[in-house]
Order: structure tokens, then C-alpha cells, then sequence
């Protein structure tokens, strides 16, 4: 028994055919007889494809309300090495350094905000993965919203045009004898 | 009003266009520092091994002063280095040096077989780094007499960057 998106494949050679065979087939028995092991495989990896965090154990600290803060906090956070992972996804030295530094200023008792704030202090607001909302950044936010509005009103206009548009009135006795007439040649051709 | 509509894709495309073009001038690896015209941040920090000569913010209070940060692991700061030796043999400007993250043993090797054009040399373990705002090395930093940052340069300097960025700004901050 051949799969049938081998059968058409008539470039291939016949040693990658027989390769594509063997997973076909290998595949198939672990399907017959591992249904069990290869859901077990699955789940394993699955387990394993989670996100993948940078923070180490010696960082971390012994109060899991303040460390969860400190996740949260790295959450939003850049690395400005790697610029697009957060602090608590980036391996790079000062991703560590920053993960430290959150986490002193949340034991010496700053708030969210506060620890947020002095980072960003030094690292301006390309520090925060979220862009803040101020004049500079109006357009970032409110552009989804302007090209709806923009969209909304041609639709608006085109509706409205379209609504004005009344029925052509109806043919008079002559004009209709006319098409006739003209239907009849048109047939006769 | 017809024809100005017709127009109109024409003028969106237009100023997309520009504005890419502009964008693709802008070099996304250099970041720009949160710190300009800001006070310099306040630290004292330790000099390297055998030397006394420290580095604290009251260093920077009285005089223009370009502020250096560099490490012995880091390749481009080699590239830097004897740019900077040449800057500093013109006495014009003091240079001085944040030895980031390294060790002393590597700082005193790089000062010995490159020179040392700095005035005065701190070591930091990178907490002071991240007080300028310091992404990596090597980093430059312009601060006028009153110990406000001016300016900060990110990765090697080069002799066009002396002559055409560094120097004509710390001649103006002199005056």
C-alpha cells in the first residue's frame, strides 16, 4: 500500500522514495502499536515549548509575592541588547543585570511603577516594550483607529450615493415597441 | 474635489514613500540616550589595581570632560583605542575611562600594551553602567562644565567622529 501523495511523485529518486517510505511506515506501526509512548513523546515536548525563561535560580527571590512582581515587571521590560525579547527572556549580561536591579528596587519597598520608572529613567521609553501613550506616539496608537474612520466614511459616502439612485422611470408604449422591434432584428440575424 | 480624490493615492504613496526613505538613513542599532541634558548620574567609583586614581562624579564638575566607557573583552573598543590615544595626546579634553565589567588583571594588560589616554579610570561591575544608560561598549558620553551629559556617542569612535561630532561640540561647551 503506497500513501497517495507518493504515487504521483515521479521525480523523486528512488532513494528518498524509499526513505519517505520507511518514516511513512515506521509512523504508521508507532500509530498501531505506541498510540500510548508517542502521546507520552507529545506531551513531553509540548511541556517543553513553553516560553522559555532566562531568569536564574540565584536571582530570584525568597518572597514569591515579590517575585512575581519582579515577572511581571520583566515582562515589560526590553532587553536592549536583544531589543526584541523582554528582560526575562534574554540571556544577555545586562538583561541579568536589570533582572537584579528590578528586584532590589521592589525589596527596597518601590512599587510597580516606581521600579518601572527608574529604569526607564536611564533607558528612556524604549526601555518599555509597550509604548506609552503621549504626543509622540499618537499616531502609533490612534492609527488602527484613524484608517477605520477614514474606511468608514468613504463607506459612508458610497452608501449614501448609491441610496440616491432612484429607479430609471418606466419605458412609454412607444419606446417599448422600439426595443421590441430591435429585439426581433437582433433575432432574425 | 473629483480629480483632488484621484490625487490622493498618489499623495499617500508619496509621503510613505519619504518616509521610509528617511527611515532607512536612521541606524536602528544606536539608541537614543534618555540622558541628554540630564545631571550625570552620582557614583565613586574604585580605581583599578596598583593606581589611585578613582573615578567619581565630582570629577566632572568645573571642566568639559568626555567619559569613555570600555572593556578589555570588547572588540570594537581595541578599534576605538588608538583614536582615543591620539585624542588625548592633543590635551584639549580630559578622557576618562569606565572600566565595564572586566577585571582588573585585563584592565591593567589592555592600559599597558594599548596606553592609557584616560585622566582617570573607575571600575564597575555594571550597576554605574546602567545609571548612564549604557547598552554596551564601548559608549561616549560629552559632559559640559556643570556635569550635565551633552551628548553620547554609541560604539567606536572614529577620527571623522573626533573631528566632526566630539570636537566641535566640546569646543562650543568650553567657551
Amino acid at each position: 500500500m503506497t500513501p497517495l501523495s507518493l504515487r504521483g511523485a515521479h521525480g523523486a529518486t528512488k532513494q528518498s522514495r524509499a526513505a519517505v517510505k520507511s518514516i511513512a511506515t515506521s509512523l504508521l506501526r508507532c500509530a498501531r502499536k505506541e498510540v500510548v509512548k508517542l502521546a507520552a513523546c507529545l506531551a513531553i515536548l509540548l511541556g517543553l515549548c513553553g516560553p522559555a525563561h532566562a531568569v536564574r535560580p540565584d536571582e530570584m527571590l525568597a518572597d514569591p509575592v515579590l517575585e512575581a512582581r519582579a515577572r511581571d515587571i520583566g515582562k515589560e521590560l526590553r532587553c536592549l541588547v536583544c531589543r526584541n525579547q523582554s528582560i526575562d527572556d534574554s540571556e544577555a549580561d545586562l538583561a541579568h543585570d536589570l533582572r537584579v536591579l528590578v528586584r532590589d528596587r521592589l525589596k527596597a519597598g518601590d512599587t510597580n511603577r516606581q521600579a518601572i520608572d527608574y529604569i526607564r529613567a536611564r533607558y528612556g521609553d524604549f526601555v518599555l516594550l509597550k509604548p506609552p501613550f503621549e504626543v509622540a506616539t499618537w499616531l502609533l496608537w490612534g492609527g488602527p483607529a484613524l484608517v477605520l474612520l477614514i474606511g468608514g466614511l468613504g463607506i459612508a459616502r458610497y452608501l449614501r450615493r448609491r441610496s440616491g439612485l432612484t429607479d430609471p422611470p418606466p419605458l412609454s408604449p412607444d419606446e417599448k415597441r422600439r426595443l421590441a422591434d430591435m429585439l426581433d432584428t437582433g433575432a432574425e440575424r | 474635489m473629483r480629480r483632488w480624490f484621484y490625487l490622493l493615492p498618489i499623495v499617500v504613496f508619496g509621503l510613505m514613500a519619504a518616509g521610509f526613505y528617511v527611515g532607512l538613513g536612521i541606524d536602528s542599532n544606536v539608541l537614543p540616550s534618555a540622558l541628554i541634558n540630564e545631571e550625570a548620574p552620582t557614583f565613586d567609583l574604585p580605581p583599578l589595581p596598583g593606581s589611585d586614581k578613582g573615578f567619581s562624579s565630582a570629577d566632572l564638575q568645573g571642566h568639559v570632560s568626555l567619559v569613555n566607557t570600555f572593556a578589555s573583552w570588547c572588540g570594537p573598543c581595541r578599534m576605538e583605542h588608538p583614536v582615543l590615544n591620539a585624542l588625548a595626546a592633543r590635551k584639549q579634553v580630559p578622557i576618562y575611562g569606565i572600566n565595564y565589567k572586566d577585571t582588573g588583571e585585563a584592565a591593567n594588560g589592555w592600559i599597558k600594551s594599548l596606553g592609557d589616554p584616560y585622566t582617570r579610570i573607575g571600575m564597575d561591575s555594571g550597576r554605574v553602567g546602567i545609571d548612564w544608560g549604557v547598552y554596551g561598549v564601548p559608549e561616549t558620553f560629552i559632559v559640559d562644565k556643570t556635569g550635565h551629559i551633552r551628548y553620547k556617542h554609541v560604539g567606536p569612535l572614529s577620527e571623522a567622529d573626533i573631528d566632526d561630532k566630539i570636537m566641535p561640540l566640546v569646543a562650543k561647551l568650553q567657551k
